[in-house]
């Protein structure tokens, strides 16, 4: 009991400045409090698991998993490549033009919309992982079918989205182009696609996550010697849970990073929709 | 409507129904169901046509070792009936299906009912779990600022992480304590449900503006009455939204929750042993399985939120 003090100290300290600072009212004091509670976490976990001495096979302290990162760069590196380049990013890009063409090809067609869409809703709400195993069966071991599983995962997610971005320009604007006599492509190209681009982003962003989590989680069901869910799967059997947290946090930061290059490029590309603007403001 | 929201759907659940828009001369039931079973009855013809592509080589091996000639025929009627086929007829899964359904004692290991019951069990128990932690950390978001600078950018950071990928330490750690079965997979479920939870609710719970929360400081309502009467109903909408969301997150966190080695029991042990000893027709089974789970997962949420905003006054 008495070795739990100096952790409800740090808890109550960090609690108590975070409360004060709260009260105040400046930009730099949401990040700042964010900033602490999260250093508070790292802070608390460290000082746990040293005071109980927690075996390091069941939670590493963060300084070890640090360290663990920094002493594996080149192996994590080509994890990185292995996974997230070479499988999420591949299949990504080729599931969001798959969705993005289909969207535009369906748009003519008023039946095969009602027909798909359904389905489309249906299916981005199935445990669309479970199709891993068949698809590393096809496609072999090595990325290509990591890359396939992410094209199946993020094809739906994107096509509603792309489907209801297309249908988002209001009678006015339409009728405007219809009085110029634009044709159905001049429409797309200068109206509908534009205005379809918040949705657009909206499902690209969704699924940059689950990019990532069918590459690796397709990696649970056969790989070759590398790659992200190899290592954490073959590290775990190790027992070696540092590496496993240093893998995590590879893709923690490779996750944020990939949903903020996608978030940047969403507001260089769409500066001029309401949502953006605002933000823009502050 | 500039200020539309493009924000259309999360997780590819969209809050507004497309395909209802009816118009008038044809029986609208027709009208919506029609065209969903002929792109479905297309799937299925595209699905034949693709089990006798995928699995001709195999048989037309098979044909020339036993120096056998084959015919089109003879390849059309043998490809989708192998035992081991690269891509089962649905008509093999639709048996494959039937035969765990049905075929098998509910109780024994062949029945994919049971897997479903293992499955289901943790999903809900760490749904249950996900989702009232989520409920109750976004009610204390919104009535203090500390824990909302604390915490909210870390539960919107967290979105954009993989923490799926951690499952299979979850399980392998929790099994070094001595804990297994139900609990470990329940704690990845709830981990994953918590968060879509939280960020739709604290959402929902702040939706009334200015003009629906001058009323309530004019009749001097207290911060309890303010809750239970404005900002809880208000986020009704915004919860059931991210219950589906979440209740289809923990199911895919239970099944990849199962898959590390020596998981015997759930439709994730389920797959992951069909693709050792390449039993396609048992993964394909397992995978129908789990979507028709999450089906019925989420459709008894919609027919909860139906009632329940019917009864508030809030159906749409």
């Amino acid at each position: 009991m008495i070795a739990a003090l100096p952790l409800i100290a740090v808890w109550l300290a960090a609690l108590g400045v975070n409360a004060w600072l709260s009260r105040l009212h400046a930009p730099w004091i949401g990040p700042l409090v964010a900033a602490i509670f999260g250093a508070t976490i790292l802070l608390l976990w460290e000082m746990a698991v040293r005071i109980y001495a927690v075996p390091a096979v069941i939670l590493p302290p963060p300084s070890r998993i640090w360290a663990a990162f920094t002493g594996n760069i080149p192996l994590l590196w080509g994890d990185f490549v292995q996974t997230i380049i070479k499988g999420a990013l591949t299949g990504w890009i080729i599931g969001a033009l798959a969705a993005i063409a289909t969207a535009i090809a369906i748009d003519r067609s008023a039946f095969l919309q009602r027909g798909l869409l359904p389905i489309g809703n249906f299916v981005a709400a199935l445990p669309i992982v479970g199709i891993a195993p068949i698809l590393v069966m096809w496609f072999g071991f090595d990325w290509q079918s990591k890359a396939a599983v992410v094209v199946v995962m993020v094809f739906f997610p994107i096509l509603v989205n792309m489907v209801a971005g297309l249908a988002a320009t209001d009678p006015l604007q339409r009728d405007l182009m219809a009085t110029w006599s634009a044709g159905y492509w001049h429409a797309l190209v200068h109206v509908r696609l534009p205005a379809a681009l918040p949705f657009l982003f909206n499902g690209l962003k969704i699924t940059t996550t689950l990019a990532l989590i069918g590459a690796i989680v397709a990696e649970f069901f056969g790989s070759p010697t590398r790659g992200m869910g190899f290592r954490i799967s073959t590290a775990v059997g190790q027992l070696n849970i540092a590496l496993v947290w240093a893998e995590i946090l590879v893709a923690a930061l490779a996750g944020t990073a990939f949903y903020g290059i996608v978030a940047f490029i969403e507001r260089r590309v769409t500066f001029w929709h309401p949502s953006q603007r605002r933000q823009q403001d502050r | 409507m500039p200020s539309r929201s493009a924000k259309v759907c999360v997780w590819g659940i969209p809050t507004t129904d497309a395909a209802a828009q009816t118009s008038g001369g044809v029986n609208p039931t027709l009208r919506t169901a029609l065209p969903i079973l002929m792109v479905l009855l297309a799937i299925m013809v595209i699905w034949y046509l693709a089990a006798v592509w995928m699995n001709a080589p195999w048989v037309r091996d098979q044909a020339a070792r036993a120096d056998t000639v084959l015919t089109t025929g003879d390849l059309i009627r043998q490809t989708p009936s192998l035992d081991r086929p690269v891509l089962p007829a649905p008509h093999q899964v639709a048996m494959g299906l039937w035969d765990g359904i049905a075929g098998q004692k509910v109780t024994t290991k062949r029945s994919l009912v049971w897997h479903a019951w293992v499955t289901l069990s943790a999903t809900l128990a760490g749904f249950a779990i996900g989702s009232l932690a989520g409920i109750l950390l976004a009610v204390g978001i919104t009535h203090n600022r500390a824990m909302d600078l604390s915490v909210m950018p870390w539960a919107v950071a967290s979105q954009t992480v993989p923490i799926l990928a951690i499952a299979p330490m979850v399980i392998v750690v929790f099994a070094s304590m001595g804990v297994t079965g139900l609990m470990p997979k329940a704690v990845i479920a709830a981990w994953l449900s918590l968060f879509p939870v939280l960020v739709g609710m604290v959402k929902g719970l702040r939706t009334p503006d200015a003009m629906q929360l001058d009323p309530m400081r004019s009749w001097s309502a207290s911060a309890a009455q303010v809750f239970w009467r404005l900002r809880l109903p208000s986020a009704m909408p915004y919860l059931f939204a991210s219950l589906k969301v979440a209740v289809a997150a923990a199911l895919v966190g239970t099944i990849v929750g199962e898959l590390p080695a020596g998981a015997t029991a759930g439709l994730g042990a389920r797959l992951l042993s069909g693709s050792y000893y390449g039993q396609t027709i048992q993964i394909w089974s397992a995978l129908f399985m789990a979507a028709g789970l999450a089906a019925v997962l989420v459709v008894v949420i919609t027919a909860v939120e139906r009632v329940t905003l019917r009864r508030m006054g809030l159906a749409r």
